[in-house]
């Protein structure tokens, strides 16, 4: 009986954590389409609800009904699980996602580790769903998104390096806290704006959507995809920036910390801030997405391994010798 | 690479103008409008749903002369006519099939009579196919509710004919 009550409580957890993602994920739908108007001069979704908050909601309800059309030549089996695992490493990733300093489903030990791992393995996803296709727009667009998603993760690796350097721990909060006195975008700041401009190539956001590059690849890996299984595929996508942008807000941006420890500040709870900082570093997404004209595929590698590796590596070596020169190591 | 240029490509010079100016941008006033509620203007000239016009005693205008038959290039209509007891020809017959139609506006250039003109209105969606083969009445019709505005029209536009 206890331990069915333990599993039930864990359910719960996990429905209370995942619910809010989900709803989320559908409002940043709503907010990029909104901010990419707003920036062009036009509306944007302002229909379906106050401010047409509820058009992602009335676009999902239109994919739910729409029919699945599974191509003759698919792998039946991969094709459909493709979005499937899209979606589900999406949505796992947020498990350590530390809210506050009491609210985190599995505060692990190696918690940016495993942050890295699954959004590293969302490439499978992609990779899955434009190989089963069997199509040539599809399979293109599933060959450059996994050399664009595997060479920006090597330099957010040397990034995350120089953050664990400051903090001596893997444990998400304790990254958080580590930035009690001083967030790590202030000493870190290039590497900050690297791991921003990497965190566009590693979710194919706009300057790097080559993935999906309209005029060249129809819709890239999404192409044969229908329905639901696309919507699937669209919702992973905006979690998986959701997480980016909960990823940057822990590692340089001080979490769930508030910004002052002064009387108006520190009464806001917790999770206000973190989704706060969340929020601030997606309208810098959605802003980015509409004024940059899309690279070119070599750009886009040359700026990834000739640019930001180097740089990041430098960098790496710079924080190192400054935190032992002045005795700064955690865990001295 | 000059050293300017090394510096502004190092501090994203370029790309933080782009974002300040979009910023701007947000804040400044909407060049759409908002379509169900608020609608642009019309040109008198715009070729819209169609209509059958009447004089003003009542007497349909069409005199069954078939020119816009004739010269509609999608072959969209379609007339029959027959002598009245007064010895007028008149039609008995005038369909549209507005899905054939092409808006082009040459039936209501051809027509001696101002008879069949092309108005101002342009939603006129329907959810089946059936609802948009017009008939006489239906043209009739639309000529009695937009007669206001189609005769405005053709006076705004005679000058230029």
């Amino acid at each position: 009986m206890a331990e069915l009550f333990i599993f039930f409580e864990q359910i719960y957890r996990i429905l209370f954590l995942l619910i809010p993602v989900l709803v989320s994920v559908a409002m940043i739908v709503w907010l990029d389409r909104r901010v990419w108007a707003f920036v062009q001069k036009r509306r944007g979704p302002n229909v379906v609800g106050p401010f047409g908050l509820f058009q992602t909601l009335a676009d999902a309800l239109k994919y739910i009904f729409k029919e699945i059309i599974i191509p003759a030549s698919s792998n039946k089996f991969i094709f459909i699980l493709a979005p499937i695992v899209t979606m589900t490493l999406a949505l796992i990733a947020w498990a350590v996602i530390p809210f506050s300093e009491t609210f985190v489903l599995a505060d692990i030990n190696v918690g940016i580790l495993y942050l890295f791992a699954v959004s590293s393995l969302g490439v499978y996803g992609i990779i899955m769903g434009g190989w089963a296709s069997n199509s040539k727009y599809p399979f293109l667009g599933a060959i450059r998104s996994a050399a664009q998603m595997v060479s920006y993760e090597v330099s957010i690796g040397v990034i995350i390096i120089n953050v664990l350097l400051c903090v001596g721990s893997l444990n998400l909060s304790d990254i958080v806290l580590a930035q009690k006195d001083l967030w790590f975008v202030i000493p870190l700041f290039p590497m900050f704006i690297i791991f921003f401009i990497s965190a566009l190539a590693e979710t194919n956001r706009p300057p790097f959507d080559l993935p999906e590059a309209e005029a060249e690849l129809v819709a890239g890996y999404q192409t044969e995809y229908s329905g639901m299984m696309y919507a699937m595929f669209w919702l992973g996508e905006y979690a998986n920036i959701l997480l980016m942008c909960a990823m940057g807000s822990i590692l340089f941006l001080g979490g769930w910390l508030s910004p002052i420890d002064l009387f108006p500040f520190n009464i806001i709870p917790a999770p206000i801030w973190l989704i706060l900082k969340i929020l601030f570093l997606f309208i810098l997404f959605a802003l980015i997405k509409a004024i940059v004209p899309r690279y070119r595929y070599d750009q886009l590698m040359k700026l990834g391994w000739k640019i930001f590796l180097p740089f990041s590596l430098i960098y790496v070596v710079l924080t190192a010798s400054f935190l032992m020169y002045f005795d700064l190591l955690p865990g001295n | 690479m000059s050293l300017i240029r090394f510096f502004k490509t190092i501090f994203m010079i370029d790309f933080l103008t782009g974002l300040i100016m979009a910023i701007k941008e947000i804040f400044k006033p909407k060049k759409t409008i908002n379509y169900p509620f608020e609608k642009g203007s019309i040109s008198p000239r715009a070729r819209g749903e169609h209509a059958l016009r009447r004089y003003p005693n009542g007497e349909e205008r069409c005199i069954a002369c078939k020119l816009c038959e004739a010269v509609c290039p999608a072959q969209a209509i379609t007339i029959e006519s027959s002598e009245r007891e007064d010895g007028s020809r008149k039609t008995t017959r005038y369909d549209i099939d507005m899905l054939k139609c092409i808006y082009c506006g040459l039936c209501e250039q051809s027509c001696p009579v101002d008879a069949i003109v092309q108005g101002p209105n342009f939603e006129f969606a329907t959810e089946t196919r059936e609802e948009l083969y017009y008939n006489k009445e239906k043209l009739l019709e639309n000529g009695d509710r937009w007669e206001n505005i189609l005769a405005a029209n053709i006076n705004a536009d005679s000058s230029h004919r």
